[in-house]
This record gives C-alpha cells, sequence and structure tokens, in this order.
C-alpha cells in the first residue's frame, strides 16, 4: 500500500486540481506511458485505458480524507472534483517520497488544459504507441467510431505526445 | 461455419457442478481443451490461497474456463438470429471465452506484483506465440489467433463481442460468482442465471439486459457485492496472500544479497533476471512453488524459513484496520518499534488494502470512466442500471474500501523486548479515542475454517 498511494498524491498535488474521474484516470496513465514512477494497472475498455486499482485508491484516499472528491451536477450528468487536503499534505510529507516533481508539474499542468474527450484519444494513442503512426491511426479510426475524431485531433495529440516526451 | 473447424461426430460432454453439463461440438474448442498450456491450468487454483480459508476452494482456472466457454455458448443460443450478432463470430467468441484466463501463473496475484509480470501479456503471448494452442487456432486462418487475442485484450472492433467476455455483465463473472459460491460453500453468490440469459439482448456497442430482467440483474449485483465482502475480501485469504508475497519478495532479496540457498531458486531464476521466457513461465505451477516453499522451511534464512512454515501450516498473521489518525501519527513509530523488537517490519508489518485485490464492485460509469450495465426499455432506449434501481443504486453509494494492518500476533507475546512489545500492542490494540485501529482480528479468524 502506502508507497502507490502517496505518489497518486504527489501526483494529484502538482496537478493542483482534476476535474473529472476520466480525467483523472487518463492524466495517470499517460504520466505512466511517461515513465513518471505509478503502479497501477491498466487495461484497455471502451472509454481507452483504464485502472480499477486507481479507482480503488482513489477511493481509498478519499475515505481516509486524503483526498476531497466533490460531486457536481451538470447538464444532465455528475462530475467529480479532485484536490489533496491537508490531511493527505501532511501524509505526503511524512511518506518522504522520492518523486520527480518538476516533471510530474510540467506534465500534469499541460494535461489538465485538456477536455477528457482529448485525453481519452491521447491516452488511446499511448495504448498503441509499439506500433507505427498509421496502424495507430487505423486503430484509433476503429475503436473510437463514436468518438469521430478527426486527423487534425489526431495531429494535435501526437504534438502534445513529443512535446511531453522533451518534457521528461 | 469458418473455415478450420468440423464438428464433432459425436457432441462431447463434460459433467459440471455449476452448469450441470458443458457441450462441445466444434473440433476447434475440443482440440484446445487438449493443449498442454489449457491443461496446465488444472494445476493452477481460480482462488489462489482462499483454499487457506474455505477449504473447499481448491478448484481451477480449468473449471472456470470451462463455465466461462459454456455461458458464452448459452448466450450465443439466445443471441443467434437477433440485429447486431454476426453468427460468423461464434467461434471467436467461444475461443475467446475459453482462453481468456490462460496466461494466469501460479498465485497470480503475488507473483505478478513481486516479480512485475503480467497474466494478461502471457495470454497474448500464448495465444500468438509457438504454442500448442496457437497452431490449432491458426487452422482457423493466419488472423485468427489474433483476433482471439484482440477480442480478450478488449481491443477487438467489435464491442458486443468483447462486452460478452469483459464487461460488468459477463460469462467471465457469471461463472466465477456461481463457482466461488459453489466451491467455497458460501450460501451467496447465487443468482438466475437462465433469466439473465434469456434477457439478454445484442446492440451495437454491448450486450444489455431487457428491462423486464432488471430484478434478475439485482440479484447478480447483490450476489457480487456479497462475494467480495464475504470471500474475495476475507482477511484471512488476504493474510495468507500477504505471507505469499512477503516469501517470494524475501527470496527475491536472499537472491540479490547473494545468499546461498540449501534450496537454490531454478525455476525462478530467469525472473529475478527479467529474462523469462514463454516456457519458464508455462513450467510454473502451484505444484512447483509448494515444493520450493516445503524445501525453504529448512533454510539457514531465519525469516524465509518462518515465512514458509507460516504459508504451509496456516500459521497466518492476524490484523487490526486503522484509519487516518493512525497512518499520520502512528505508522512511522510502529516500524521504529518493531525494529527494536528485533522483528523486521519489511516482512512483519504489512497495509493491505482493497485496492490490492483483483476484484471490483458494479460501477454504473457516471463520467464514462467504464461501460456500465444498460437496460433495454420498452421503447429502445438504453437506461443505466443503477437509474433504475434502487437497489443498485443503494449498493453503488456504500463504502468499498478497508486496509487492514497484518503483523505476527503470537510473537508479541514471546519472552524478550517486553516494553518495547507492550509499546506496539499499545499501539495496535488502543481504543480509546475514534479512529484508533481496532482489534476485530478474533471474530473473523473464528468464521469458517478460520479457527486456528
Amino acid at each position: 500500500m502506502l508507497p502507490d498511494h502517496a505518489k497518486l498524491l504527489a501526483l494529484l498535488q502538482d496537478a493542483g486540481e482534476v476535474v473529472g474521474r476520466k480525467k483523472w484516470q487518463k492524466i495517470v496513465y499517460i504520466c505512466k506511458k511517461l515513465e513518471l514512477p505509478l503502479q497501477e494497472k491498466y487495461t484497455f475498455h471502451m472509454y481507452g485505458p483504464y485502472s480499477e486499482e486507481l479507482s480503488m485508491r482513489t477511493e481509498e484516499l478519499c475515505s481516509l480524507g486524503f483526498v476531497s472528491e466533490r460531486k457536481e451536477t451538470k447538464a444532465g450528468y455528475y462530475q467529480y472534483r479532485y484536490q489533496l487536503t491537508e490531511e493527505g499534505n501532511t501524509f505526503l510529507q511524512n511518506m518522504q517520497l522520492d518523486w520527480p516533481r518538476r516533471q510530474a508539474e510540467a506534465i500534469t499542468s499541460r494535461l489538465n488544459e485538456y477536455s477528457s474527450r482529448f485525453l481519452e484519444l491521447v491516452s488511446t494513442m499511448l495504448y498503441f504507441d509499439d506500433l507505427p503512426k498509421d496502424d495507430v491511426k487505423e486503430k484509433v479510426h476503429k475503436l473510437k467510431k463514436s468518438q469521430n475524431y478527426s486527423n487534425a485531433d489526431m495531429e494535435e495529440a501526437w504534438g502534445l505526445i513529443d512535446s511531453l516526451k522533451e518534457t521528461i | 461455419m469458418r473455415e478450420g473447424n468440423r464438428k464433432l461426430q459425436e457432441e462431447k460432454v463434460f459433467k459440471d457442478p455449476v452448469h450441470r453439463y458443458i457441450h462441445i461440438r466444434d473440433e476447434l474448442i475440443w482440440d484446445l481443451i487438449g493443449t498442454r498450456e489449457f491443461q496446465r491450468m488444472r494445476r493452477i487454483r481460480q482462488l489462489g490461497t482462499t483454499f487457506l480459508t474455505f477449504h473447499g476452494a481448491e478448484h481451477t482456472r480449468f473449471n472456470h474456463s470451462m463455465g466461462v466457454y459454456e455461458i458464452m455458448r448459452r448466450i450465443i443460443e439466445v443471441f443467434d438470429g437477433r440485429p447486431h450478432w454476426q453468427q460468423e463470430e461464434r467461434l471467436l467468441c467461444l475461443s475467446a471465452a475459453l482462453l481468456h484466463d490462460i496466461g494466469h501463473g501460479p498465485y497470480s496475484h503475488s507473483f505478478e506484483k513481486v516479480f512485475q509480470t503480467d497474466h494478461e501479456w502471457w495470454t497474448r503471448k500464448i495465444i500468438t506465440g509457438d504454442t500448442e494452442v496457437n497452431q490449432v487456432l491458426r487452422r482457423m486462418g493466419e488472423n485468427f489467433p489474433q483476433d482471439v487475442a484482440d477480442v480478450i485484450e478488449k481491443t477487438y472492433p467489435n464491442k458486443l463481442v468483447v462486452s460478452m467476455i469483459s464487461s460488468q455483465i459477463d460469462a467471465d463473472r457469471m461463472d466465477y460468482l456461481q463457482r466461488d459460491a459453489y466451491y467455497t460453500g458460501v450460501s451467496y453468490g447465487h443468482f438466475d442465471m437462465e433469466r439473465i440469459l434469456r434477457v439478454m439482448r445484442p446492440t451495437e456497442d454491448q450486450a444489455v439486459i431487457k428491462n423486464t430482467g432488471m430484478h434478475a440483474v439485482e440479484d447478480y449485483i447483490m450476489s457480487r457485492y456479497q462475494m467480495y465482502w464475504q470471500v474475495y475480501f476475507h482477511p484471512v485469504t488476504r493474510s495468507a496472500e500477504v505471507i505469499l508475497s512477503k516469501i517470494l519478495q524475501r527470496v527475491k532479496k536472499l537472491r540479490e544479497n547473494g545468499y546461498d540457498f540449501f534450496q537454490q531458486p531454478y525455476h525462478f531464476q530467469r525472473f529475478f533476471e527479467g529474462t523469462q521466457t514463454l516456457e519458464d513461465y508455462l513450467c510454473l505451477d502451484e505444484s512447483v512453488i509448494t515444493y520450493y516453499f516445503q524445501m525453504w522451511q529448512f533454510e539457514d534464512d531465519s525469516i524465509l524459513r518462518d515465512l514458509c512454515q507460516r504459508f504451509l501450516n496456516r500459521r497466518l498473521f492476524k490484523f487490526v484496520e486503522f484509519s487516518q489518525n493512525f497512518l499520520l501519527n502512528k505508522w512511522t513509530k510502529l516500524q521504529e518499534l518493531f525494529r527494536e523488537a528485533g522483528i523486521d517490519p519489511d516482512y512483519y508489518l504489512v497495509i493491505d488494502s482493497s485496492s490490492d485485490l483483483p476484484y471490483d464492485f458494479y460501477r454504473p460509469g457516471e463520467e464514462e470512466e467504464r461501460m456500465p450495465i444498460h437496460l433495454l426499455m420498452p421503447n429502445g432506449r438504453l437506461r443505466e442500471l443503477s437509474r433504475e434501481s434502487d437497489l443498485v443504486e443503494a449498493i453503488s453509494g456504500k463504502k468499498r474500501t478497508d486496509h487492514k494492518l497484518y503483523y505476527p500476533k503470537e510473537w508479541l507475546e514471546t519472552p524478550g523486548y517486553e516494553k518495547t512489545k507492550q509499546e506496539i500492542k499499545d499501539m495496535l490494540f488502543s481504543d480509546n479515542e475514534q479512529g484508533e485501529p481496532k482489534q476485530q482480528a478474533q471474530e473473523w479468524f473464528k468464521y469458517e475454517g478460520g479457527s486456528q
């Protein structure tokens, strides 16, 4: 337990605030793919890479009072807002974690600017990053038909991935 | 029918305690069952260390895989001829159902954590690599093994097919809930699967349930909820799992330190180096692991010796629950006290959380983090289950996390370091203020074969 939980707290602290469970899922996945030392196990799902372990750990951090979760009602749907609490901050300090704060801050601040829909695209592309670019494109079109991503979306996603890789 | 498959001259029937009969009509399926990789699953228990809590839980990945195949076969019977269902996907679905767990190793949950491997990766390797399974699948076409692997990995373009084997109500879960309930002997875990199958309908993206079947699905969700708390999250099983992980962790550490084993860990050698081959992986099963534990009971290293004896003789750790206050104010001190008392906290003071377990609860997927169960309403629209069912909504909102701190309680009663041990006990068992850890172990350990 503890070190893996603490890493999520550190990431959330660096991100400041994350709005949306799906966005949180994708941010953690992208950070993991960029080799931040996160341990959550991901598998592919309807909406791209998803980690049940992350969902559970986040619930645990909320029930321990280290993360605050605020449920907001939007037009016809719910949205969750996550922030580190004071107690979470104290716990993190006690853990004395070896954590690449500078990179994490740089990556999360960029990712936080994008919608969860776009991060779904980025994380899906990273999931297939062992394939040539054209095959990735084909995969996205086949698996994400309903999201209707355009070529411009894909180009923007490649651009973001490349610039994030430079950050590390 | 896909090319490469023939119907068997006579249908083969397996007796099964959960589904009564498992019917095989395709030569492809029959031949897959006969491969050495599939037969290996007879030597890997479905529920890992749960047999130490519920002594009936000796069933294997083999039994479960056969059961998932049978449920898939029945789902396809219901779907046949309906819109969105393509009958040419039948053998793909049956093969994926049969092979979905083929990459699991012995005690795979603990093994994977320590050796950083992944059973899903091994599943792909077994299906697409140089194996008997692959040879059989290739009779159906060059791409067929890859299609089967994609279905299991959930990256196959036909999402309906994926959802039949892997979603929040799928053939896999419907089998393991019933099978695990049957073999553990618990009375929960049962639900009306026949009814669910009758009202399951194919759509473009997933298998959905006609709204008239909502109560059968509620029953399924309740079973799932109860099985998680009563079987899968059982603290005695988790104690055994903790000890198992610590044995593997200790062996890894000893090897790094150049320790001279009486019984060299030959089967683990390449896993330590990260150079393991598929053949290395296939050689591992629970008998092999148990053999090493037997031998390591006699090692010079006192930690490895003790942990193996504990596992084999079921001398498990006890536990307390804890809260935020404990983590903020006492955790570090407690580790220091353990060191002071000559007990290595890296092996004997272990936190285990619900997120460490490979099971999940129903999630309504409010923010598209995960696809929920959908009901097909009379007007043809889909509604997420918890929006229609008060019962499911109530369960979805319930607390579902817990943390336990495991330790060797009997050592705190042995002579030596009495003052420090008393301090440890005071920290572990203090009950005076809210939020302190509370001792709940006794009640659990008396439960269901956990009386030692």
